[in-house]
C-alpha cells in the first residue's frame, strides 16, 4: 500500500520523481499515465470494503496504446475511469494513486480537473449515440469542446471543426456539422465522439469499448481509424475492450485483467501467441475462429464476486493447472525475462497443453437432405405502414420490403447460420416464423408438407410446441420477477399439462441437461450470471421439446468463455436431440463453429447460400468478401481487409443488386438495373451476383481492389 | 464492467425484493421512518379510538360552548360544546375506512384496464385512451358532486364513486408501466409459445408493474382522502352528527378567529396522515427503485 501522505500530497517535482522507476529520471521518459498500486472498492452490505481493482499497477507512456482485456466485471472500465480520476457512485479509493503527467487526479480540485477531462485526458465512450445531446447539431456539440479545451480563436472554431471531422474521414464534414446526433450512423456517431475528444489536442485517450455493438465492417474501420491517429498524433491510448481481437489491432500492449487484479501484461505479440497466465491462455481458447472449423474450448467456471478471492491466486477455481499452493498463497505479478509479467506461481508451465483445451468438432446430423424441416418460399415481409391517405386509396405503400423474397430450404437435423450486418433483416425472419410478424408476401413450410399459419394467435398449439425462440439477451427474455421454477413450469404446463412432482422432475432434467443443478430452480434472474441465464432460456426453448429452435444472437451478450460454453451446449442438444437450429449471429465466426450451411443477408436479400466450407473458403459473394475481411481475429500483425466502406443505407435499392452502392468490384451499370441471377454448384453452393463465379474469389486471396474500396496498401 | 457491482452499493432494495426488505429500506430513510409512523398512529387511533376517547362525541354541553383547551378537555370543546379531543380522535374512522375500501378498489380496476390497453394498443387504445383524456380534463369536483346529487351519499355511494373516479388516473400510470414491459423479449417469448392475453397480463405484466401501482396507490390514497375530506366539508360527505375532520373543519371556520382550536386540531389530524402517507409513498417509491432519481453522478 502507498504511505496515505503520498496520496494527500499535492503533485509537485519533487513527489512524482519519487516514482521514477528505475529506467531514468527527467520527465519526458516518464509514462504518461501512471497508475500504482491502486485498490477501489465499494462498501458491501455488511460494511466491509469490497475490492473492485486489486493492488493495479499501470503505465501508458508518450505515443503508446495499451489494451485493457477481462470479462464483464473484471474492473477494466473502473481502472480505465480511475485514470481520469473518476469512480462511480460507491466506489471509493482504497488505496494507491492515479497520475496524469505531474497531476495526482484523486488529489486534483474538481476545477483543475474540469479543465484536463476532455482536454487533454479524454475520453471516448462505448455508445456514442448516447453520449452526444440529441437536441444539439454536431457541429454546435463540436463547437462547445472547442471551446472548452482549445486555445483557438472563436473565429478559427468553425475551421477547426471541420478539419476535425475530416481528420476522422467522415465525408461531407460541412453537412455534417449541420446535423443533429440522430441523422447519424452508430459508426459516424462514434467518428463524432472520436473528433470531440480529439478537440483539446489530448495527450491521452481513453477508450471505453469504442466499437463495441457496432458492425463488423464499421468496427474495422474505426480501428484502422483509431490506429493511424495513434501513429500520426503520438496520443497515449488506453484501449478498454472484451474482445482481444480488436486489441490486436490497435495496441502494442495488453494488460489482462481478472477478478479487479493484473494477472498478465506484455506486448501484444507475447500475450497472443504465448500467454503466460492460463486465464489468458483459456480465453484465447474460447474464441471461436474463422480459420478453425472447430468449436471454442470454453472456460469453466466464473470469476469471484468482489471480495470474493481467497487468500491465493483469484484465478484457482478455474485454473486447469491449480495446485494446492494457488489456493493458500497469491502469486505475485513477476516479470520474466521477455519483459512480460505474469500473476501466477506456475507460469513457465503455461506452454503446455492444459488438460481439456482441445477444440471439438461440431456435430453433423443431417441425414437426409430431401426431408425438410422449414421451407421458407419467397419471404417477403414489410415494416411499411399504410399512410392514411393509402388505406383512403387502398394503395399499398411503394417502399422496398423488409425482407425481400426470401427462399431457404432447412434440413431436418441442419443448422443454417443466417449472418449479415445490422438491418439484414436476419432477426426478422427469425419473428416471421416464430409467428410473430406477419409476412407481406410468400409461405413458411413446417416439416414435408405443413403450412405454417402466419399469426401466432391462430397457430395450432402443436406448431407453436415445435418450432421454439431463444433470445440474444436473457435479461430481457426472463421475467426479472418470475424464479427458474416457474420460469421452466410455463411451456410445461402449457404444452403438458404437468403438475406437482411430474413438474419438478422434469424442470430437474432440464436444468440437468443445460449442465445446471436442481438448487438453481429457487432462483431468480437477477441472481444469476449472464450464461447461467442463457442456459435457463435455452433450457425453456427446450422443454417444449421442439423440432425448429430459433437462436436469435443467443451468444453476442455474452463474455467470450460463456460464450463458448453456450455453443458447446447447443452443440451437445443437437447431437441429443437431433434439433434443427436457425442460427442467426453477426459473428462470421460464431457461425463458423456451428452451422452446417450458411446464408448470408444484406438489407433482407439473399447473397450467398452454401455449405458452411465452402462459403467460408470458395469464391464468395463480394458482400461476404467484405465480412469476412472485416473480421477482427485475436492474430497479431494480421491487417483486416477494408474493401466497402461502412457507410449505412437506409433504404434497398428498387431495382438491382442490394450491394451495388457498396460493392468494391461492380461492373457496370447491369448491376444497378438487373437483379443478379443465382449461380449454383451442384454441392449447393449458391452466389447471387452478376460477376460470373470463377472470376470471383475467397476469403484470403487478394486482388488489386477497385476504384472504391479503402484498403491499406 | 463494474455497472453491475454499483446498484448494490447505492442501497435501494433490489427488484422483486420481498417486502420486509422493503420495508426496510423505506425504514432506513428519514423520510419514510416519518411517514411509516404517521400512517400507522393514525390507523391505530382510528381502529382504537372509541376505547380510547374521554367523552361522549355526541354530548352538548350549553355551559361549555367554545371553552379553550383545559385539564378536563385537552383541546376545548366547539361550538355546541362537544369535546374536541373526543371527535378528533374518532373524526379520521369513516374517511379512513372509505379510502382505504376504495384505493384498492381503483388501483385494481385501473390497474387492469391499463396493463390490458398497453398490452393490446391499436384501436381501443386510441379511443379509451381519449375519453380518459376527456375525463380528467373536468374538474373533478364536478364530476364528484354530479354523481352524488344523482345517487345520494353514504359509504355506500362514495366507495365505488371514489374507486371509480380514482381508478381513471391509475390507467395511465398502468398504461405507461405496461409499456415498458410489453417491448421486452420475455413477453414476446411467452406470445411466442402461445399463452393467451390474460395469462401474459397476470404472469408476465402485473407482477413487473405492481410496484408502479403500489406507489401510484398510496398517492391516491391521500388524494381521496383530500377528496373525501372535501365532501364532508362541502356538506356531501359524512352527515352530523358523526364526527369528520371535513365536517369539523366546515363547522368549526366561522369561529376560527375566537377558537382556533376547534379548527385546528381537525386540520393537524388530517394534514399530518396525508403528510405521513405522501412520505411513505415517496420512499416507497425509492424503495422499490420505480423513483430512479438519484444523485447526479460528478
Amino acid at each position: 500500500m502507498q504511505a496515505p501522505d503520498l496520496l494527500a500530497s499535492l503533485p509537485s517535482e519533487g513527489s512524482s520523481s519519487s516514482f521514477t522507476p528505475a529506467e531514468g529520471a527527467g520527465r519526458d521518459t516518464q509514462p504518461l499515465l501512471r497508475i500504482q498500486n491502486l485498490t477501489v472498492g465499494f462498501a458491501g452490505r455488511a460494511g466491509a470494503m469490497l475490492p473492485v481493482l486489486r493492488n493495479v499497477d499501470l503505465a501508458v507512456g508518450r505515443g503508446e496504446s495499451v489494451g485493457l482485456v477481462g470479462e464483464s466485471g473484471s474492473g477494466k472500465s473502473t481502472l480505465a475511469f480511475a485514470a481520469m480520476g473518476y469512480l462511480k457512485t460507491g466506489l471509493q479509493v482504497m488505496g494507491g494513486t492515479a497520475h496524469f503527467r505531474e497531476h495526482d487526479m484523486f488529489a486534483l480540485a474538481r476545477p483543475a480537473l474540469e479543465r484536463l477531462r476532455g482536454g487533454k485526458i479524454a475520453l471516448i465512450p462505448q455508445n456514442s449515440g448516447q453520449s452526444l445531446t440529441p437536441t444539439i447539431r454536431i457541429g454546435g456539440q463540436l463547437g462547445e469542446a472547442l471551446r472548452l479545451h482549445s486555445r483557438l480563436p472563436a473565429a478559427e472554431h468553425a475551421r477547426r471543426a471541420v478539419a476535425l471531422l475530416t481528420q476522422v474521414r467522415l465525408p461531407e464534414p460541412e453537412t455534417i456539422l449541420r446535423r443533429y446526433p440522430h441523422e447519424l450512423s452508430g459508426g459516424q456517431q462514434q467518428r463524432v465522439a472520436i473528433a470531440m475528444a480529439l478537440a483539446g489536442e489530448p495527450d491521452a485517450l481513453l477508450l471505453d469499448e469504442p466499437t463495441t455493438g457496432l458492425d463488423v465492417t464499421t468496427q474495422a474501420h474505426i480501428l484502422e481509424l483509431l490506429r493511424e491517429l495513434n501513429r500520426q498524433t503520438g496520443t497515449a491510448m488506453l484501449y478498454v475492450s472484451h474482445d482481444l481481437g480488436a486489441i490486436a489491432r490497435v495496441c502494442d500492449r495488453v494488460v489482462v485483467l481478472y477478478a479487479g487484479e493484473v494477472v498478465l501484461q506484455g506486448s501484444t505479440r507475447q500475450v497472443l501467441l504465448k500467454p503466460v497466465h492460463p486465464y489468458a491462455k483459456g480465453l484465447l481458447a474460447s474464441i471461436p475462429k474463422l480459420s478453425d472449423p472447430r468449436l471454442p474450448v470454453a472456460l469453466a467456471g466464473r470469476p469471484p464476486a468482489p471480495g470474493g478471492a481467497g487468500a491465493g491466486c483469484s484465478f484457482v477455481e478455474r485454473c486447469a493447472m491449480a495446485e494446492a499452493r494457488c489456493r493458500s498463497e497469491r502469486p505475485p505479478l513477476l516479470t520474466l525475462l521477455g519483459g512480460e509479467s505474469s500473476r501466477c506461481h506456475f507460469h513457465e508451465k503455461t506452454s503446455q497443453r492444459l488438460p481439456g483445451s482441445i477444440r471439438t468438432e461440431p456435430v453433423r446430423i443431417v441425414a437426409d437432405r430431401s426431408k425438410p424441416a422449414l421451407v421458407l418460399a419467397d419471404l417477403s415481409i414489410s415494416y411499411a405502414k399504410a399512410s392514411l391517405l393509402d388505406q383512403l386509396l387502398g394503395r399499398r405503400p411503394d417502399v422496398p420490403h423488409t425482407v425481400d423474397r426470401i427462399d431457404l430450404r432447412v434440413a431436418k437435423g441442419e443448422t443454417i447460420g443466417l449472418v449479415g450486418e445490422s438491418g439484414s433483416g436476419k432477426s426478422t425472419i427469425l419473428k416471421a416464423v416464430a409467428g410473430l410478424l406477419a409476412p407481406v408476401g410468400g409461405s413458411i413450410q413446417f416439416g414435408q408438407s405443413e403450412a405454417l399459419v402466419q399469426d401466432v394467435d391462430h397457430r395450432s398449439p402443436e406448431h407453436l410446441r415445435r418450432i421454439q425462440l431463444v433470445f440474444q439477451n436473457p435479461d430481457d427474455s426472463l421475467n426479472p420477477r418470475h424464479t427458474v421454477a416457474e420460469i421452466l413450469a410455463q411451456p410445461l404446463k402449457l404444452y403438458f399439462g404437468l403438475s406437482g412432482e411430474p413438474l419438478h422432475a422434469r424442470s430437474v432434467a432440464l436444468l440437468e441437461q443445460v449442465r445446471l443443478g436442481a438448487h438453481y430452480l429457487d432462483r431468480l434472474p437477477s441472481q444469476m450470471s449472464g450464461g447461467e441465464k442463457q442456459r435457463v432460456a435455452i433450457a425453456r426453448a427446450f422443454a417444449a421439446e421442439p423440432d425448429v429452435v430459433l437462436c436469435d444472437e443467443v451468444t453476442s451478450a455474452l463474455d467470450v468463455s460463456v460464450q463458448a460454453a453456450v455453443l458447446e451446449l447447443l452443440n451437445d442438444l443437437k447431437r441429443d436431440r437431433g434439433t434443427t437450429y436457425l442460427f442467426v449471429s453477426h459473428d462470421l465466426a460464431v457461425v463458423r463453429a456451428l452451422s452446417d450451411r450458411v446464408a448470408v443477408l444484406y438489407q433482407g436479400r439473399l447473397c450467398e447460400v452454401g455449405p458452411v466450407a465452402e462459403v467460408y473458403a470458395s469464391p464468395s459473394h463480394p458482400y461476404t468478401e467484405v465480412l469476412l475481411g472485416a473480421v477482427l481475429e485475436p492474430v497479431p500483425d494480421r491487417a483486416p481487409v477494408l474493401l466497402a466502406d461502412d457507410v449505412v443505407e437506409l433504404a434497398p435499392p428498387a431495382r438491382g443488386c442490394p450491394f451495388q452502392r457498396r460493392c468494391p468490384y461492380r461492373i457496370g451499370a447491369i448491376c444497378e438495373t438487373e437483379a443478379p441471377p443465382w449461380q449454383q454448384t451442384p454441392s449447393g453452393h449458391a452466389i447471387r451476383c452478376h460477376i460470373p463465379r470463377h472470376e470471383l474469389l475467397g476469403h484470403g486471396e487478394r486482388r488489386d481492389p477497385t476504384t472504391r474500396n479503402h484498403a491499406r496498401p | 464492467m463494474s455497472a453491475s457491482l454499483v446498484p448494490a452499493a447505492s442501497g435501494r432494495a433490489s427488484a422483486g425484493a420481498p417486502t420486509l426488505l422493503v420495508l426496510r429500506d423505506m425504514l432506513a430513510r428519514p423520510s419514510g421512518a416519518t411517514g411509516l409512523v404517521l400512517v400507522l398512529l393514525h390507523l391505530v387511533v382510528a381502529i382504537a379510538s372509541p376505547w380510547l376517547v374521554p367523552y361522549d362525541f355526541k354530548a352538548i354541553s350549553a355551559s361549555l360552548i367554545l371553552s379553550p383547551p383545559d385539564a378536563a378537555h385537552w383541546f376545548g370543546t366547539d361550538q355546541l360544546g362537544r369535546d374536541v379531543l373526543t371527535r378528533t380522535l374518532l373524526g379520521g374512522r369513516e374517511a379512513i375506512l372509505v379510502t382505504l375500501v376504495a384505493t384498492p378498489l381503483a388501483v385494481a380496476w385501473g390497474g387492469f384496464v391499463g396493463v390490458y390497453l398497453g398490452l393490446v394498443g391499436g384501436r381501443l387504445d386510441d379511443v379509451l385512451m381519449r375519453v380518459v383524456d376527456a375525463f380528467l380534463a373536468l374538474p373533478w369536483i364536478l364530476k364528484m358532486l354530479l354523481l352524488i346529487v344523482t345517487f345520494g351519499t353514504g359509504i355506500g355511494v362514495l366507495i365505488p364513486t371514489l374507486a371509480l373516479f380514482y381508478g381513471i388516473p391509475v390507467i395511465r400510470i398502468a398504461r405507461a408501466a405496461a409499456h415498458n414491459v410489453v417491448a421486452r423479449d420475455f413477453v414476446l417469448a411467452a406470445r411466442a409459445r402461445g399463452h393467451g392475453r390474460l395469462s401474459i397480463i397476470g404472469r408476465e405484466l402485473l407482477p413487473n408493474v405492481f410496484d408502479a401501482l403500489m406507489v401510484e396507490g398510496a398517492m391516491r390514497w391521500s388524494w381521496m382522502l383530500l377528496a373525501f375530506s372535501s365532501l364532508s366539508f362541502l356538506g356531501f360527505g359524512v352527515s352530523p352528527p358523526t364526527p369528520d375532520w371535513g365536517l369539523m373543519i366546515a363547522d368549526s371556520r366561522t369561529y376560527l378567529p375566537i377558537a382556533p382550536w376547534a379548527g385546528l386540531y381537525p386540520i393537524a389530524a388530517l394534514s399530518s396522515l396525508i403528510i405521513g402517507i405522501n412520505l411513505s409513498a415517496d420512499a416507497l417509491a425509492k424503495a422499490l427503485g420505480v423513483d430512479r432519481a438519484q444523485k447526479a453522478p460528478i
